[in-house]
This record gives C-alpha cells, sequence and structure tokens, in this order.
C-alpha cells in the first residue's frame, strides 16, 4: 500500500514568505503590452455588445413569453432576412477583430533584425540568462535599460516551457530544438514578476523570473559586474565553504566563472548573492532562506533537480558564507 | 420499417431459463436502450470521480502556498481529471444519448449493428478502468490531458502512467470511431418511411455530422498515440528533437484531433437543444436549414482550425493569421444557431420545466464561452491570455456551462422516457439553481485570475493581489456544484421509486420516441405513426393542416 500512502502524504514545507506583486496584464508597463492591451479592449466592447443583445433578448424572453394559458402560439418556421442578418453582422464584427489583430501582432512581433541581445533557456525548473555580447551568464533575473526595445531569444534545454512576462508583452515558448523571440522593452524603472505558461513537470508552479528594468548608466554597471569572473573569498568561513563546493560536488551542476567552467546544468552562481530572490522566485535571497535550501531542497521544491546532499550543519553555514561573497 | 411487428423475445428465448437473470441481460445485451442506458450510469460514475477530483484540486488552490496536495499528486490528479471528462465522461455521455435516442427518433428498432455497439461501450468501459488501473501500478500519468512532447516522453515520464493513458485512449478511441460508423449506418439507412434528411430531427442530424467529425478526428489521435508508445517502448523519435524528431509534431497531431474533439462534445449538445426549446415554447425550431447547415460548416472549419491552441509556438505568422481567420470564422455558424433557438422562444409560450431552464442557461453561458473563444482566435489576445486561467474558465464555459448544462436539460427531458417516471421538478429546481450559482462562481472569476497573470496547471501559487480571494471563491463555487451534484443524484433515485408515472408522452413533444411507450418495449414501436414534416406527433394531432 505504499504507492495509496504516497499519493495521499503532501509533503510538509518550511515555510518561507514568497514575493507578492502584481502580474495583470491591465498594468501594462511598456509599448507592446500596451497595444496587445488596446486590442483586448476592443475585443471587448465587441464581444460584450454581442453579449447584451444575447442577454436582454434572453432575458425579454423569460419575461414576456410565459406561458399563460393553453392556446397554442403562432408557428413561424424562420426567416431568411433575419438569418442573413445574423450572419452578416457577425462576419462584419469578425473582420475589424482579424484586420486590427493583424496589425497589432506586427507592432508587438516586429522582424528580427539583428543577434539577440539575451538569450533566455528554459530549464526543469529554471531560467537560464546570457548576454552573448559580453558573455555575462546568470538566473532567473533578467535586467533590461529603460526605453529601450531588447531582442530576447528564448530556448529550451530540456522539456516545453512558456516565458511570460504578463505586463511586458506576449508569451512565446520555449521549445527544445528551436529558437524563438521576443521583443522587451520597459517604460519604466522597475521589477516585473515572469513566470513560466507552460505545464513542464513537477515544479511547473516554481519557475518564475523577473524582469529588472533600470536606467541605462545602473543597467551598464549591473552588466559589466555580471561578465566578471568570481573573485575569491578572504573570510575563513567562506574559503572553507568554497573548498567545500567542489568538494562535496556541488561544482558539478553548478558554474562559478573564474572557478570551474560546467556545462549550465544549473544556475550558475558566480554572482548569485547579487540576485533579489533564489530557486526561480521560491524564496527571497536572505542568509536563512539560503541555509535552508541548501539543507532541503527537495522539501522547498519537491521534485527539483538539486539532490539533498544532506549537508553537515558546518558545511551548510561555510557554503552560504562563501556564496554570499559571490555579489 | 413502420408498422412490421417484431418478433419481440426472440433474443430472450434463446438463453437458457436459468441464464435469465437480470445481471446477465445487461452485460450480454445488445439493445440499444440498454446500452444506452450503461453508457449513461458509467459516465455519470466517472463524472463521479472527475467532479472529486476537481474537488480536490480546488482544495489545493483554495489558498496560496497550500500544502494539501503535493506537486506530483497533484499533477497526477489535474492530468486525470482532463482525461476523465473528456474520453470518460463528456464524450460518451453524448453517445450514449445518442445511442439511446438516434433508433427511437428516426422510427428503427434498433441500432444497424447491435453488436459492434455493445463491442464500443465495452471497450470504452475497459478502457476506462485501464486509465484509472494506472493508479495502481504507482503512479498515474503526470503530463496533463494533452501530454505534450518531450514531457510526455521516457527522459522525463519514466514511470508507466503514460503509457496506460496512451493505450486506455487507444482502446476508448476504437470504440468511439465504431460507434460513430454504427450512428451513420444507422441514419442512413433505417429512418423510418418518410422520415427524409430534410426532416430530420436536429438531433439525430447534429448526431449525424458528428459521426463524421469522429471518423476524421479520432484516428488521427489513435495514430499519435501509437507514435507516442512506440516512441515510450521501442525508443523511437517521432517528437523527440535529439533523435531527428519534433515535439511540434505532437502538438499538430494531437490538436489535429483535439480542435474536431471540442465540437465532438459540443455538436450533440446543440441538438439537444434544438429539441427542448421548440417543445418548451410550443413553437416549431427557428431556421431548420439554418441549423442544419450551420452544423455542416462548423464540422468542416472545424478540421482546419487546430493551430489557434499553437499560437505561442511560434509558428510565424503567415500561420497565426490563417489559423486566427478560420478560428474567426467558426463564431459564424455558432452565432446563427444561438439566434435561431433565441427567435424560436420568441413569440411562444415557455413553460418553465427544469429542462428548459437548463436550456435557456445553456444559451446565457454558451455564448460567453463563445465569445471568449472569440478572443482566442484574435490572435495577439491569445498570445497574452494562452495557458492562464482564462482559458481554464472559457473551456468551462464552453464544456461545463455549454455541453452539461444541455446534457442536464436533455436528462430531465428523457429520464421519463427512459425510465418511465417524471424526476422531480422542485428537486430539479434546487438542483438547478445551485449549479446555475455554483457554476458561475467557480469558473466567470478564473477569467479574471488568468487575465491577472496566473498560469494553468500550477500546483500552488504566490500571494499575488487579489489571487487569494479569487481562488477561495472559485473553491467555493465547485462545491456548491458538487452539492448541486448530490441533489441530482437523490433526485434520480427517490425518482426511479417514487416519481409519476410519465406516459408515453409527457411533455407533449412532436418527435418520433414520445410515440412509444415509456420506457419503450425492447423492440421500440408496435408501429411508426406516418412521418410527413418535422414534427410527426404535431401533425397527428392537427389532422388536416398543413404542417408548419
Amino acid at each position: 500500500m505504499k504507492w495509496a500512502y504516497s499519493w495521499i502524504r503532501s509533503p510538509g514545507y518550511v515555510s518561507i514568505s514568497t514575493v507578492s506583486m502584481n502580474l495583470s496584464v491591465f498594468n501594462a508597463a511598456s509599448p507592446q503590452a500596451s497595444d496587445l492591451l488596446n486590442l483586448w479592449n476592443l475585443c471587448m466592447w465587441i464581444c460584450g455588445s454581442v453579449l447584451t443583445v444575447v442577454t436582454v433578448s434572453i432575458a425579454f424572453i423569460i419575461v414576456r413569453y410565459r406561458q399563460h394559458d393553453d392556446a397554442e402560439p403562432k408557428q413561424t418556421t424562420g426567416n431568411v432576412k433575419l438569418e442573413v442578418a445574423w450572419t452578416v453582422i457577425p462576419i462584419f464584427l469578425v473582420a475589424i477583430l482579424f484586420v486590427l489583430s493583424i496589425r497589432t501582432a506586427r507592432a508587438v512581433d516586429r522582424p528580427v533584425t539583428r543577434e539577440a541581445d539575451i538569450i533566455v533557456t528554459g530549464h526543469q525548473w529554471w531560467w537560464e540568462i546570457v548576454y552573448p555580447s559580453v558573455d555575462a551568464i546568470t538566473a532567473n533575473e533578467i535586467h533590461v535599460p529603460i526605453g529601450r526595445d531588447m531582442l530576447v531569444a528564448i530556448e529550451s534545454a530540456d522539456v516545453i516551457h512558456d516565458f511570460w512576462v504578463p505586463r511586458l508583452g506576449r508569451k512565446i515558448d520555449a521549445i527544445p530544438g528551436m529558437r524563438n523571440f521576443v521583443w522587451i522593452s520597459a517604460d519604466k524603472p522597475g521589477e516585473y514578476l515572469g513566470t513560466c505558461a507552460e505545464f513542464c513537470g513537477a515544479q511547473h508552479a516554481r519557475m518564475g523570473f523577473r524582469v529588472v528594468a533600470q536606467d541605462a548608466a545602473a543597467y551598464t554597471a549591473w552588466l559589466s559586474g555580471q561578465a566578471s569572473a568570481a573573485v575569491a573569498p578572504t573570510d575563513a568561513a567562506a574559503r572553507r565553504g568554497r573548498s567545500r563546493f567542489s568538494e562535496l560536488s556541488c561544482a558539478t551542476c553548478h558554474n562559478i566563472r573564474g572557478e570551474n567552467q560546467q556545462k549550465p546544468y544549473a544556475p550558475d552562481l558566480t554572482h548569485v548573492a547579487s540576485r533579489v530572490m533564489l530557486a526561480a522566485e521560491r524564496f527571497a535571497n536572505t542568509s536563512e532562506n539560503l541555509k535552508a535550501w541548501l539543507r532541503q531542497p527537495d522539501v522547498l521544491k519537491p521534485g527539483c533537480n538539486m539532490p539533498n546532499l544532506k549537508l553537515a550543519d558546518a558545511d551548510v553555514t561555510d557554503i552560504a558564507a562563501y556564496l554570499e561573497t559571490l555579489r | 420499417m413502420s408498422g412490421v411487428p417484431f418478433p419481440s423475445t426472440a433474443l430472450d428465448s434463446d438463453l437458457p431459463a436459468h441464464a435469465r437473470s437480470t445481471w446477465l441481460e445487461w452485460i450480454s445485451t445488445v439493445d440499444h436502450k440498454r446500452i444506452g442506458i450503461l453508457y449513461l450510469l458509467t459516465t455519470l460514475f466517472f463524472f463521479g470521480v472527475g467532479g472529486i477530483e476537481a474537488l480536490l484540486m480546488r482544495i489545493q488552490l483554495a489558498w496560496p502556498e497550500n500544502t494539501f496536495l503535493g506537486p506530483d499528486t497533484y499533477n497526477q490528479i489535474f492530468t486525470m481529471h482532463g482525461t476523465t471528462m473528456v474520453f470518460l465522461v463528456v464524450v460518451p455521455l453524448l453517445l450514449g444519448l445518442a445511442n439511446y435516442l438516434t433508433p427511437l427518433m428516426i422510427g428503427a428498432s434498433d441500432m444497424a449493428l447491435p453488436r459492434l455497439n455493445a463491442f464500443s461501450f465495452w471497450v470504452f468501459l475497459f478502457g476506462g478502468i485501464l486509465l484509472y488501473f494506472s493508479f495502481a501500478s504507482g503512479h498515474a500519468p503526470s503530463a496533463g490531458w494533452f501530454s505534450y512532447a518531450p514531457l510526455s516522453e521516457t527522459g522525463y515520464s519514466t514511470r508507466s502512467g503514460l503509457d496506460y493513458w496512451a493505450l486506455a485512449l487507444l482502446g476508448i478511441g476504437v470504440g468511439t470511431i465504431a460507434t460513430a460508423i454504427n450512428l451513420i449506418v444507422t441514419i442512413v439507412n433505417l429512418r423510418t418511411e418518410g422520415l427524409t434528411f430534410r426532416r430530420l430531427p436536429l438531433f439525430v442530424w447534429m448526431v449525424f455530422v458528428n459521426s463524421f467529425l469522429i471518423i476524421f478526428a479520432l484516428p488521427a489521435l489513435n495514430a499519435t498515440l501509437a507514435m507516442l508508445l512506440v516512441d515510450r517502448q521501442l525508443n523511437a523519435h517521432f517528437f523527440t528533437q535529439l533523435g531527428g524528431g519534433s515535439p511540434i509534431l505532437w502538438q499538430h497531431y494531437f490538436w489535429s484531433f483535439g480542435h474536431p474533439e471540442v465540437y465532438i462534445m459540443v455538436l450533440p449538445a446543440f441538438g439537444i437543444i434544438s429539441e427542448v426549446i421548440p417543445v418548451f415554447s410550443r413553437k416549431p425550431i427557428f431556421g431548420y436549414r439554418f441549423i442544419a447547415a450551420s452544423t455542416v460548416g462548423i464540422a468542416l472549419l472545424s478540421v482546419g482550425v487546430w493551430a489557434h491552441h499553437m499560437f505561442a509556438v511560434g509558428l510565424g505568422h503567415a500561420w497565426e493569421y490563417a489559423f486566427g481567420a478560420s478560428s474567426l470564422l467558426i463564431a459564424i455558424p455558432t452565432g446563427v444557431k444561438v439566434f435561431n433557438w433565441i427567435a424560436t422562444m420568441w413569440g411562444g409560450s415557455i413553460r418553465f420545466t427544469t429542462s428548459m431552464l437548463f436550456a435557456i442557461a445553456f444559451l446565457f453561458t454558451f455564448t460567453i464561452g463563445g465569445l471568449s473563444g472569440v478572443t482566442f482566435a484574435t490572435v495577439p489576445i491569445d498570445w497574452q491570455v494562452t495557458d492562464s486561467y482564462y482559458v481554464v474558465a472559457h473551456m468551462h464555459y464552453v464544456l461545463f456551462g455549454g455541453t452539461l448544462f444541455a446534457v442536464m436539460a436533455g436528462v430531465y427531458y428523457w429520464f421519463p422516457k427512459m425510465s418511465g417516471r417524471m424526476l422531480s421538478e422542485s428537486c430539479g429546481r434546487i438542483h438547478f439553481w445551485l449549479m446555475f450559482i455554483g457554476f458561475h462562481l467557480t469558473f466567470f472569476i478564473q477569467h479574471i485570475l488568468g487575465l491577472d497573470g496566473m498560469p494553468r496547471r500550477v500546483y500552488t501559487y504566490a500571494d499575488h493581489p487579489g489571487w487569494a480571494a479569487m481562488n477561495m471563491i472559485s473553491t467555493i463555487g465547485a462545491f456548491v456544484i458538487g452539492i448541486s451534484m448530490l441533489v441530482f443524484l437523490a433526485n434520480i433515485v427517490m425518482s426511479l421509486r417514487r416519481g409519476a408515472f410519465a406516459g408515453d408522452n409527457p411533455w407533449n413533444a412532436w418527435t418520433l420516441e414520445w410515440a412509444t411507450t415509456s420506457p419503450p418495449p425492447e423492440h421500440n414501436f408496435d408501429s411508426v405513426p406516418p412521418v410527413r414534416g418535422l414534427r410527426p406527433l404535431w401533425d397527428l394531432a392537427h389532422p388536416g393542416e398543413q404542417t408548419p
């Protein structure tokens, strides 16, 4: 009966507060999202009018044509003029929608004219972010300069994912063996949450990311920071943590530029301490959360690919101390 | 066929006396009415199972960061909910009704191929059992009812749940195709004298068109499932990019079945509405030819719209515009139907029976579902709302608020014919209002959740502004629906024992099934009334008058 037990039992969680932010498409924060919202509003007017006609007719019928006596009502069977009317008017309405949808699609999805500024790769269950011009690699946090159109290439390393930042624009699938593109530009500085929108397995629900829009100077500073290699720590605990990181096989999956070169099987940690959140928006990047994660990744994200290495408390403290130096 | 006496006890008397137990009669039956009732009871059972799965999901989603179900369990349950409701509830429910009603409505004594009919039912039942046996194997399928590759391939779904899923659906698919062929043969060959295609009841018209749609769509699914099984069991690479296959190919194949499937799940429901509304409005259907023709139009268009499930894939604008246009066009014949139903009621003398209440509720909710469908066909809007809770809302407005409300109208309408007893109207009203309110409470708010950025198929969510309250409302609504179903079950059980006797034609309806006893004898009709118009029983009651 093990299967029945495992099915009923729900995994316990360490309670860790998660971020709360608005993801509403009505809070459009980019020209693309505004275009989409305008089309939505127009579509609502059209569909809303049709719904009103139908609803009012039904309401009128319910009130007016309730049975009062046994007399048989007039036996009408049809009216060709009416049939033509309610065929032609909807054709006209959907034609408007079709023309406008082409116009909006062209505005939102402009042709790809150059190399991508950012390459985003979906993994089960996190996002790898690469800035190819400067070889900067990070995870789950995309920085963009405000007011500039950034071309983002979307790929996948395993199954199909979907890149969606509701306030900045459209969804686009991340498909293995295929490269998609999406234009991103933010009007104002701010942080915009994104999520995976295609079911991708156990932790699909916890595959968030964020887009941080900054003014040009802050963006440039951030980018050059991310492009640099890690600096070896001086503090004793952090130095112990650095050697335990490779001894305990953390480095088998996680890359720290300047220390080792791995395939991007797991998030690049070169500047992990500079990120706002950890584990694909699972929780805020604090010392306690980091330690809880090192102890029990399988409990905080059941099914995730990071194994529970049953680390000793001393190792947890040292490795966390090391990771916190990676600014 | 008409007036020919039928050897009503021929099959029974072939059995030895001791084998004539009720159980054996039901298990060995080839009578379309019994098979129809077996379909309905089986789907009712699976509806209960799928409904409990839905309630488990709604409990888990009632508040943020809930730990009632873990991700692995949740993913199995939402996969099984979707698969159950599509393949074990909605489609067989409609096939069951079609099975029971089609021969009666065309004045035939049975389906054309009764043994094939029994085969279809049993292969469906065992397919359902096979699907649920996956739980006993340790792990139910958990890649969604759509099982997108490569998530559904062995690299990412290592356990056997997906194999059970594919085998079960293959079996069910074969049964469905057999039923469709059976229905077509029956409708073409066994219509009573005078019942031309221009006089065919609209329910039969819809079933007829629907059966062709099944024959076109289901083989695509079966071929795809076979390919998935070959991938999983024999290491082929149809849908894995590493071996030269294509994950997108799965989506094309699956949706070239999957979107016609949506109409397979709704056309017979249109048929039910086209029978119920005229009878309770005391008027013939408005625009008979337009409703029949628009059904053919929907069926033809529906095989050319599948890629609107894939607008986020990055197919390219040309594809997206083409499929957007064909999808927008489907709104036209669908709208024609809605307006004709409204025009049928207009000027009528309406009896607000429970059946009619469900039919009117269908008109309202289905219109909302149809209009939100138009927003998906508007390609750039789809880019924002697809794969969010907005889709969950839309699809339940069509399949639950649409098809299931229509089926309820049909159940209250035809239950007296099937059982010989009336369902309680007062109980029916309670059922109706609970289900109507519960439905809109559950699903309307999900439109807004989706627009607020909540993706679908998530086992939990962070405490984003408004999400907790909206999800709680949705969960409360789901439980109201659950209660309404208990009222419905109680109504059935009590009415079967103590319901008022129905008589042949309790609703004063006009189609042939009301010309025989309730329940009908095994051979259906002692004699079939002459058919000289759309409403044979109206013509009988108005001798000498021109049939309108």
